[in-house]
């Protein structure tokens, strides 16, 4: 290192570390097309389906789109066919650059797990829509399909967790802590959850190991764990790349980075009994992942501050890149929902919550904001480096795209919110009589507007998505549009 | 690698002399406020574990010093419910439909419940005020297919129709409703061309007038047993049992139209509903019973 001291707005792109070593980019280009492709096909899927809700006519009369097959479809595109293609992506690129080594196994490993995946991925969607399922919640697909992808699954980790053991780096940068605890944590959530028996040699039908309360356990173990580590530890990794690379400054804090990746990593396995809150599961197990829920509240935000902290000193970087501005929201909205997680684990609250639409809101907070806004904020990042052009097409086209898709999920969640909390209470209501106040179809029509509105906000997210493949299109075939650059005001004072 | 340590120009703060492809580190401590949130949420789950069931210990668990249990707290509250209702109830089980109506405590409340029940178990096919839906005959009207005093009205809820689960149920179960003239071969294709035309100008309907006085004799040959000499329906014409709707009307169960005329002589009609003495209380049926009446002004 030249110089002893750190420079604020120090270079920003992926190619200032040592030229020696050479990095594998087909893969990672690849899995970025994947990304924005299932990305978009995700998010229309979601819009449809959430207008199947406000409009009962759009099921069609097809088994094959009614919103029972139609829902796994949404969230298997959006979780794993968009977010796994997106931590493929980000995972190998960031890798590879902070461990100085090229891809363990070599280009043909990581296109053989490219290829494959979006197979498994076509073949899942395939067989909701044809009517095969599981019945467990982001693990509808059946056997088969579940053991392809755990070969997938595996080369992967191998891939990965042998780039970092080859590293040319005598340490293993944060990111990549999160990103080997995602990819194993999965693993084991994949296989537990998945212990399956068959019906038949032939068949697709199978029946889980364990039944009754006991499989609702399991499920939402690997349920809560999802969340918890593809779309937590997972997207923790990009931030800790993608943000300090983007903003040019040092991680706030590495001490941080140590106390909440144990914490996070430690508390998040305990806490997915909150989601069978009063029901058959014994009172103890409610008790333990609710309060593990509540002491997971400060672990999940060191994520947040460590991301928003690094922009100290630089937060007039956020008027000038709507990039930036992507990624440090994209944190913001973590704090939020990983803060309305821990609040909706108590059980007082998760007495009015739970069953509710304050659910669906309170996901779609954290994979709206949290997850599809590093996604964009890092594919952003990734496009113009991967493609070697100087500079993505238009920045005001992603300015365009974040405000259009901020407000689509300020439609999103405030809609389901009230939805929500309206529903909860429509359900408690009692008259003086003792009577329940309210059916449960009078519920559903007084959500009507709500669903309607949620639609609206799916539309904009999708109008935003769009936006970003056309602004990545014209920015792989080098060009430059003609637009009003933004300036960066004169730095006032340090260290705000 | 300690040689590497920086201090960032910014906030002053030094790095851990680590870089990785040009990122670097600070040494900043944990921020105090969230170490000491943190610290209270574990607090605070240590006191709730004193308190409330937690801990498994093998085939059992630690209790908590309130020895509050869920099961315990739900059999409680259905208990307080259900005493809060039983000066009602229990004189409800105990007096028959029409006797409940002439205290207007206990129409009140059974009124209450009635809308309730109906809302949670009616509405889906008969729609939430009553008005029905095709094949599922309007109960807010003065037209009944099984009677619409309030003791047949609690027959009808309580043993549905065509059940062949339950003795009193409607109709006969497994028997066709309506024949099937045109599938067993009662009458022509030509015979219930004409007969629907008649009903059509039964209802002052455009119909052929040639085929319609034809049907006129087909109908009264082998309609009016059931659906009344005048076209009023059973209960009009005061026919026990049958369940035939007027075909004289405005409000047709199935439709009034040519081909659904067609379709209904030809292949017959036979409604089902369930018993809901196999699923509801008693005295639940009976508040069903006179809200239904009710709806269809209580005649």
């Amino acid at each position: 290192m030249a110089s002893a001291t750190l420079t604020p707005g120090a270079a920003v792109g992926g190619h200032q570390a040592s030229t020696e070593v050479r990095y594998n980019e087909d893969a990672v280009r690849l899995f970025v097309i994947a990304a924005v492709f299932w990305g978009v096909v995700g998010f229309l899927a979601g819009t449809f389906i959430a207008a199947q809700l406000a409009f009962p006519v759009l099921n069609l009369g097809f088994e094959w789109t009614s919103f029972g097959r139609l829902r796994p479809v949404h969230t298997s595109a959006v979780i794993f066919a968009f977010g796994g293609n997106v931590l493929f992506a980000t995972s190998l690129y960031s890798v590879q650059r902070t461990s100085r080594q090229y891809l363990f196994g070599g280009e043909g490993v990581a296109k053989f797990i490219f290829w494959n995946f979006q197979v498994f991925i076509v073949l899942a969607a395939l067989s909701y829509v044809l009517g095969y399922s599981q019945g467990k919640e982001y693990a509808e697909p059946e056997w088969i399909l579940d053991l392809y992808l755990t070969v997938i699954w595996v080369l992967y980790a191998v891939v990965f967790i042998g780039t970092v053991m080859t590293r040319r780096e005598s340490h293993i940068y944060v990111a990549n802590w999160f990103f080997i605890a995602f990819i194993l944590t999965v693993a084991i959530l994949h296989l537990g959850n998945n212990i399956n028996l068959p019906v038949s040699w032939f068949g697709l039908k199978s029946y889980t190991w364990v039944s009754g309360v006991q499989s609702a356990m399991v499920q939402w173990w690997y349920g809560h764990n999802a969340v918890g580590f593809f779309l937590t530890a997972g997207f923790l990794g990009i931030m800790y790349y993608f943000v300090p690379k983007r903003a040019g400054r040092p991680v706030y804090s590495y001490r941080l980075s140590i106390v909440h990746f144990w914490t996070l990593i430690f508390l998040y396995i305990w806490a997915g009994p909150h989601h069978l809150h009063y029901t058959a599961l014994p009172d103890w197990a409610q008790t333990l992942g609710m309060t593990f829920s509540v002491m997971l509240w400060m672990p999940s935000w060191g994520g947040m501050i460590n991301g928003i902290m690094t922009l100290s000193g630089a937060w007039d970087k956020l008027r000038t890149d709507p990039v930036l501005r992507f990624l440090v929201s994209s944190v913001a909205f973590y704090g939020m929902s990983t803060f309305e997680g821990p609040l909706m684990s108590v059980k007082p609250v998760n007495a009015l919550s739970h069953y509710t639409d304050w659910t669906v809101g309170h996901v779609h907070s954290g994979a709206l904001g949290w997850v599809a806004f590093v996604s964009f904020g890092a594919i952003y990042y990734l496009v113009p480096v991967l493609w070697k052009r100087q500079q993505l097409y238009s920045m005001r086209l992603v300015s365009a795209h974040f405000w259009v898709a901020t407000i689509g999920i300020v439609l999103y969640i405030t809609a389901m919110w009230v939805s929500g909390i309206m529903q909860g209470l429509m359900w408690r209501a009692y008259d003086s009589l003792g009577f329940l106040q309210y059916s449960f179809v009078e519920t559903v029509a007084a959500m009507h507007p709500f669903y309607v509105i949620r639609a609206l906000g799916g539309v904009c997210f999708v109008a935003g998505a769009l936006i970003m493949v056309y602004n990545l299109w014209r920015t792989a075939k080098g060009d430059i549009r003609i637009e009003k650059p933004y300036t960066a005001p004169a730095r006032v004072a340090a260290g705000a | 690698m300690a040689s590497n340590i920086e201090k960032d120009a910014l906030s002053g703060v030094e790095t851990t002399g680590h870089e990785w492809d040009g990122l670097k580190e600070l040494n900043n401590p944990l921020p105090k406020w969230w170490l000491y949130i943190f610290y209270v949420c574990i607090a605070w789950s240590l006191v709730y574990y004193v308190f409330y069931p937690s801990w498994p210990t093998g085939t059992s668990y630690t209790k908590g010093i309130l020895n509050w249990s869920m099961r315990e707290e739900i059999v409680e509250k259905l208990a307080e419910a259900k005493a809060s209702q039983a000066k009602y109830v229990d004189r409800i089980a105990k007096l028959s439909v029409d006797e409940i109506q002439q205290d207007k405590d206990l129409l009140n409340f059974a009124m209450a419940g009635g809308r309730t029940m109906f809302n949670e178990n009616c509405a889906g096919c008969h729609g939430a005020g009553g008005q029905g839906a095709k094949g599922f005959p309007t109960l807010a009207d003065d037209v009944w297919l099984w009677g619409g005093k309030t003791a047949e009205i609690y027959q009808t809820i309580s043993g549905g129709v065509r059940q062949s689960t339950v003795a009193e149920t409607r109709g006969t179960p497994g028997v066709m409703g309506m024949t099937a003239f045109g599938r067993d071969g009662i009458l022509t294709k030509d015979q219930i061309d004409q007969v629907t035309d008649y009903v059509l100008a039964l209802n002052g309907k455009p119909a052929d007038a040639a085929k319609a006085a034809a049907g006129k004799t087909v109908f009264e040959e082998n309609c009016t047993a059931c659906h009344g000499p005048n076209a009023e329906g059973s209960v009009a014409a005061g026919l026990d049992g049958i369940g035939a709707p007027p075909l004289k009307t405005a409000n047709w169960l199935y439709g009034g139209d040519k081909a659904t005329l067609m379709a209904t002589v030809i292949n017959g009609r036979a409604g089902e509903m369930p018993a809901w003495s196999t699923r509801l209380p008693d005295t639940t049926i009976k508040q069903l019973a006179i809200y239904v009446h009710n709806l269809g002004g209580g005649k």
